[in-house]
């Protein structure tokens, strides 16, 4: 039932941490919302609660998805198990 | 769950019900302020809603104006109302809108009489009416009687994993009773606008709301000066995990579950379409969007929060609910409905549903918000531009 990292559509590239943190080289459970399937994955980074996840290598101008939706644009290489945030992924909005 | 087909609510005059019982002293302007505080702290039981603006403005603003007050007025968590106003006209403009329900009512201007005078002449109509509200008694309401407005706030990812869902879930099981549903925050549906748009229940809804969002975009491209990331997402937001406004857009939108919106509201617009969702246009600034709900007549507010926002209403109690853990934890006295243990897999969607259902009827009921308790009364009135 513990899960790690939570994924709201299965197409979704990303997962979001649900414990307070995840550690680099952490293998994490991922529950996948949608279908109610589940996943595994190493993290890269620290990862704090709330904060996402890679869940395959992402480069540059790649489409960031969660709720199965667009949410922004990859500007900086990203590898799988790596932290995705502010430093890699923009808005395409604005 | 069997979901309660009632609540204890306050009857009105106008066949609405009320989840408070309040007398307010409502300045019609920033310079009424002092007159409307001093009544207030003469007669206890009534709450002063001092404001900054209402002097000088003109056109959609003005309107908007007076469809704030004249709605906080008559919304019916509020028993009676003393008006005090720099002038006698746009004093009376608000008196004969708020008299419409039937409630109590009466004005005070303060030119020829002066802030003292005025504040007696007040202080004894304050007097009068707090005592015979004191008297009211709360009564069976059907559920229907509840008008239900949400906004999230200090959103992060918990709140689109969890706490908006939770909303959602509600609203599913609460639209089916006959209970009137609204949400807002125009701008923090960017990104999610178009998927938005498909959950109009009707051709015209969708457009309307497509044609609003697209009015509020266009006035934030010209005026952001490079972009947005000191403001959408906030900074809050991005220590919370959020990265990107069409993030955060897709967050926002769970709270209204699987419902559809009937139609699209101005700001403080009253519903007239009967039950089900709406939409209002409206800031995603959180005290602005609440006043502007209560406003429209909404009578209870649920504000999912991630890391932790406090705000509260003078006249709309606004229940709180988290699922992040670090907020449960660091912030209890904010929060009155934990839902965190979605996120460890002890409780599901619909149990989260359920338990926020049963604290929404115990504060229709009565029982305080934290912000209630803590004093939290954000009174924040929406200008579309400047006075002239």
């Amino acid at each position: 039932m513990a899960t790690d990292i939570i994924i709201h559509d299965k197409k979704d590239n990303v997962g979001v941490v649900v414990i307070e943190k995840i550690t680099p080289k952490q293998d994490c459970k991922c529950w996948i919302m949608e279908d109610d399937s589940s996943t595994n994955i190493q993290s890269m980074d620290e990862i704090p609660l709330g904060h996402k996840i890679a869940m395959t290598d992402l480069k540059e101008g790649d489409t960031i998805l969660k709720y199965g939706h667009d949410i922004g644009k990859v500007v900086k290489s990203i590898k799988k198990g790596e932290h995705v945030h502010v430093h890699n992924v923009k808005t395409k909005k604005w | 769950m069997e979901i309660p087909k009632s609540f204890l609510g306050y009857k009105r005059e106008n066949g609405r019900a009320g989840t408070r019982n309040h007398v307010i002293i409502l300045p019609v302007d920033d310079i009424s302020n002092a007159c409307a505080e001093s009544v207030a702290n003469n007669i206890k039981g009534t709450i002063a809603l001092p404001h900054s603006y209402g002097r000088l403005q003109f056109g959609a603003d003005l309107e908007l104006h007076f469809r704030t007050m004249i709605g906080t007025g008559s919304n019916p968590n509020v028993a009676a109302v003393i008006v005090i106003g720099i002038e006698p006209k746009w004093t009376k403009r608000i008196v004969d809108g708020i008299a419409k329900t039937g409630k109590p009512v009466e004005g005070f201007h303060i030119e020829r009489t002066g802030d003292i005078g005025t504040v007696m002449k007040a202080s004894k109509k304050a007097q009068e009416f707090v005592m015979w509200a004191s008297e009211k008694q709360r009564e069976e309401c059907p559920i229907s009687d509840l008008w239900i407005s949400v906004k999230c706030g200090e959103s992060d990812t918990t709140s689109g994993l969890a706490s908006n869902p939770t909303v959602g879930n509600l609203m599913d099981k609460l639209e089916p009773l006959g209970v009137h549903l609204c949400f807002g925050e125009t701008s923090e549906l960017t990104g999610a606008e178009k998927v938005c748009a498909t959950r109009g229940a009707t051709k015209e809804a969708s457009d309307k709301f497509m044609k609003t969002w697209s009015a509020y975009n266009d006035f934030i491209l010209k005026e952001a000066t490079d972009d947005l990331s000191e403001s959408q997402p906030t900074a809050g937001n991005i220590a919370g995990g959020l990265t990107t406004i069409e993030e955060k857009a897709f967050g926002n939108f769970q709270k209204i579950g699987e419902c559809k919106f009937i139609d699209v509201l101005e700001p403080a617009e009253e519903p007239k379409k009967g039950k089900g969702l709406y939409f209002m246009d409206t800031s995603s600034a959180a005290a602005e969007c609440v006043t502007l709900q209560a406003a429209a007549g909404f009578n209870i507010h649920l504000f999912p929060t991630g890391q932790g926002n406090i705000v509260g209403n003078p006249i709309e109690p606004v229940v709180k609910l988290t699922a992040n853990p670090l907020t449960v934890k660091s912030m209890g006295e904010h929060i009155d409905c934990d839902v965190s243990k979605i996120l460890s897999r002890e409780m599901n969607l619909s149990e989260a549903g359920d338990k926020l259902i049963e604290t929404t009827l115990r504060v229709a009921n009565g029982r305080l918000t934290c912000a209630e308790a803590l004093g939290h009364k954000e009174f924040v009135m929406t200008k579309l531009y400047r006075s002239a």
